[in-house]
């Protein structure tokens, strides 16, 4: 055995020295992200003052010197404008939005009646939960409770009128109810829907082919609201003398329409996607024409294009508040509405109002947008 | 609805009977749309005839004659309650464009900013551009409206105790009064030589490519231009004598007056959808940048270019190619979402369609005019985007 005695042979590792000062810590994490040039702590500086004039204000205004109870105008307006608050002040009115709490979920939906559509919303998330957690078993079942059942006991319970049921016409449902109804509807019309013209429009067929681009063309150049004016004036000059329609059905027919091409125009941008090799491959294999889209293109097409479909769906959300403008109530009608309520009219009540709308709309836009970033991950990780 | 097989082979005979034939399978699936649809048009022209006759309205578009009879908040052109239901419909169509062009501006401004924002290397700024982003994108554009409309400008003071900017500018819940140019005689020149600097000036840029691109040299075009296209109108301006003076908006007693007043119908909808719109235009311009591979900056950093025109020559034409279809389709959503006017009472062509319609009851030729012009912004944008899609494809071997 020989021993190493070369002195330029080390026997011991060395010590690791730590980083340089200015490589790591806080002190280069400031460096580096706020101050690393002049212009970049000129920015940062700036931005500073923006946000010291900007946020104390917004946070006294929307928390400190909010009003969060009270049974009337009284608690958000001044002493000069007939309230109890001292003069100068300004805050939120969250008694405003806590008093109509209820009417804000349901709308005029009836006192004693507000048990059904709290019991459709119930059901409505027992089952969307374990459908969106990716590790809970039994999806099929699942969808076809979610997307059969729940229509079907949501469309006994919420206009009732069956088993003892007493009837609540659509004009009285308002504000979250209804947002989620439409969004509900038009998001499971438009997705089939929205498949459906995609195929016509890429199909061989002539006149299929005219007919969807026609569709999809004319319904994607024209505002929403268009579409809505003709859903509410034109449709009963469509039908014959006596028959209508609820309004709140055309509304549901106006949206979900309305989106159902935009929904074709992302399916075909994920069947452009699909190479010419797959579908080739299915017909060899001998597949009808609705085999080879069910198992082998749709999977994969519709896999690609899940950023845009969800897209949709936010945008559907957010256009549901259109129908505030053809006279019906939905969350964003509800809380306008209550704006003329004498009770409660004050200088801060409608920002108050718009802003916990908008919060609610922003919660679920995103929360969809999130959840379809988390869903692209996983399919993206079973992909390889 | 019935599709049949796509991408069936032309000479696919199959050797069983006809029914399996995709050809004739494919005549039998259109004969049969075409059938149910020209039954269900019977049927609904059917239907508005005798809905029509029954509600003794004569079809046609003769009503856009007779007079309009109400009265409207802010035009562009003349318009009294004596004019025509067909001059509502241009002063709607003229005011769907001014919050369009206007909105778009904004839009585009504000959204480049944040979207380059987003990229930054500064924390705090690409957080806050994220912030921006998050919010504006999911609420819905009408709260928006209503958020400025209701929220904010109906709660300014009065007329009478109008907020004054400097400029002669007052700010109040009835708007934003600022003074009016009034020109004078000879004020025509100066327009006439704007014309001329902006010919100069694209005729000289193209002088100048021409000349870098066969001697080498470069000629100083931005200041040539700058010169030409501020410097000639203002000296036409001094020479014919100034013809410049204000109408100053005055506060009074009850109102103001004097000047011009935009009202906070327009302000709240052109805010709301400027502010709106920025936030996608923002997602759009970013992802345009980051398209750009970092390959390109490090060979163009290679070649020894330095930085300032790296950008300016290899990042952003490229990107611009990402970046102009999308902003587009933005500037056309943006178009549309206009018609959200009448939920404050902005008289655009959707709002003055409406009342019209209510007034008269021609409801199908109303909607008729709301899609062919809609339809055939659309069609312009498309027309022009097929156009630049051309103009900008990177010719490969």
């Amino acid at each position: 055995m020989t021993t190493h005695e070369a002195s330029f042979v080390r026997a011991s590792m060395v010590e690791a020295s730590p980083a340089p000062v200015l490589e790591s810590g806080i002190v280069f994490w400031l460096r580096k992200n706020l101050f690393a040039t002049p212009k970049d702590t000129a920015l940062t500086i700036i931005s500073l003052l923006v946000l010291a004039w900007l946020v104390p204000p917004a946070i006294q205004w929307l928390f400190i010197d909010a009003a969060w109870t009270g049974g009337g105008r009284g608690v958000c307006a001044t002493v000069e404008q007939g309230g109890s608050q001292p003069e100068g002040w300004s805050g939120a009115c969250w008694a405003f939005v806590n008093a109509k709490f209820s009417q804000f979920l349901f709308g005029r939906y009836p006192m004693d009646e507000r048990w059904r559509p709290a019991l459709v919303g119930i059901l409505f998330v027992l089952l969307l939960v374990p459908m969106l957690m990716p590790k809970v078993p039994y999806k099929g079942l699942n969808a076809v409770l979610l997307l059969v059942a729940l229509p079907i006991v949501a469309t006994i319970l919420l206009p009732g009128g069956w088993f003892g049921l007493t009837y609540v016409e659509t004009p009285l449902w308002g504000g979250l109810l209804v947002t989620l109804v439409l969004s509900f509807v038009g998001i499971a019309v438009s997705l089939p829907l929205g498949i459906l013209l995609a195929l016509g429009r890429r199909s061989d067929m002539p006149v299929i082919k005219m007919l969807c681009t026609v569709f999809i063309e004319i319904v994607r150049g024209i505002p929403l609201i268009t579409v809505l004016f003709m859903a509410s004036v034109m449709l009963p000059l469509f039908l014959p003398q006596g028959v209508t329609f609820d309004k709140f059905l055309r509304a549901l027919i106006g949206v979900s329409l309305f989106a159902s091409a935009y929904m074709a125009e992302v399916v075909r941008g994920g069947l452009q996607a699909i190479p010419k090799g797959q579908y080739e491959g299915a017909d060899s294999l001998g597949l009808s024409f609705w085999q080879k889209m069910n198992l082998i293109i749709l999977p994969q097409a519709l896999k690609l294009v899940i950023p845009g479909i969800v897209n949709t769906f936010i945008g559907l959300f957010k256009d549901t508040s259109l129908v505030s403008i053809i006279g019906m109530f939905d969350l964003l009608g509800i809380v306008r509405l209550n704006f003329s309520d004498t009770n409660w009219a004050s200088a801060v009540t409608p920002v108050s109002g718009l802003i916990f709308a908008g919060f609610v709309f922003w919660l679920f836009c995103f929360g969809m947008s999130r959840y379809s970033g988390f869903m692209e991950r996983v399919l993206d990780r079973s992909q390889r | 609805m019935a599709i049949g097989v796509t991408n069936a082979p032309e000479k696919s005979r199959s050797s069983g009977s006809i029914i399996n034939d995709p050809q004739v399978r494919g005549i039998f699936y259109q004969a049969i749309t075409i059938i149910i649809l020209a039954v269900l048009i019977y049927w609904i022209v059917d239907n508005t005839i005798e809905n029509l006759r029954r509600a003794n309205i004569a079809s046609g578009y003769g009503f856009l004659n007779s007079r309009a009879g109400f009265d409207v908040g802010q035009s562009l052109i003349a318009f009294t309650s004596d004019s025509s239901y067909g001059r509502a419909l241009v002063v709607g169509f003229v005011n769907t464009l001014l919050v369009a062009i206007t909105g778009i501006i904004t839009a585009t401004i504000i959204g480049f900013l944040v979207g380059i924002g987003r990229l930054s290397h500064n924390w705090i700024i690409a957080k806050l551009s994220l912030a921006y982003v998050e919010v504006f994108r999911n609420i819905p554009p009408l709260l928006v409206i209503f958020f400025w409309y209701s929220g904010v400008l109906a709660i300014l003071p009065q007329a009478r105790e109008a907020l004054a900017l400097p400029l002669n500018i007052f700010v109040s819940n009835r708007g934003v009064a600022f003074p009016r140019p009034l020109f004078g005689e000879g004020a025509e020149y100066t327009l006439l030589a704007l014309l001329v600097a902006v010919a100069a000036s694209l005729l000289f840029a193209r002088y100048a490519r021409k000349r870098q691109e066969a001697t080498g040299q470069r000629l100083p075009v931005l200041w040539t231009v700058l010169g030409l296209i501020v410097g000639l109108p203002l000296i036409t301006f001094l020479a014919a004598g100034a013809p410049l003076t204000f109408d100053l908006p005055v506060a009074g007693k009850f109102n103001l007056t004097g000047g011009s007043v935009v009202g906070p119908e327009f302000l709240s909808l052109y805010l709301a959808l400027s502010f709106y719109t920025a936030a996608f235009i923002a997602e759009i311009v970013r992802a345009g940048i980051r398209g750009v591979s970092k390959g390109q900056t490090e060979a163009a950093h290679a070649l020894g270019i330095r930085p300032r025109l790296t950008t300016r020559l290899v990042i952003v034409p490229q990107a611009m190619r990402i970046i102009i279809p999308p902003l587009t389709s933005q500037y056309l959503n943006l178009t549309k979402n206009s018609s959200l006017a009448v939920a404050v009472g902005y008289a655009d062509l959707v709002a003055v369609g409406g009342t019209i319609l209510n007034q008269t009851g021609q409801s199908i030729e109303v909607v008729s005019i709301w899609l062919i012009v809609y339809l055939s912004l659309s069609l312009a944008t498309s027309l022009f985007m097929n156009w630049y899609n051309a103009r900008m494809a990177l010719v490969e071997r």
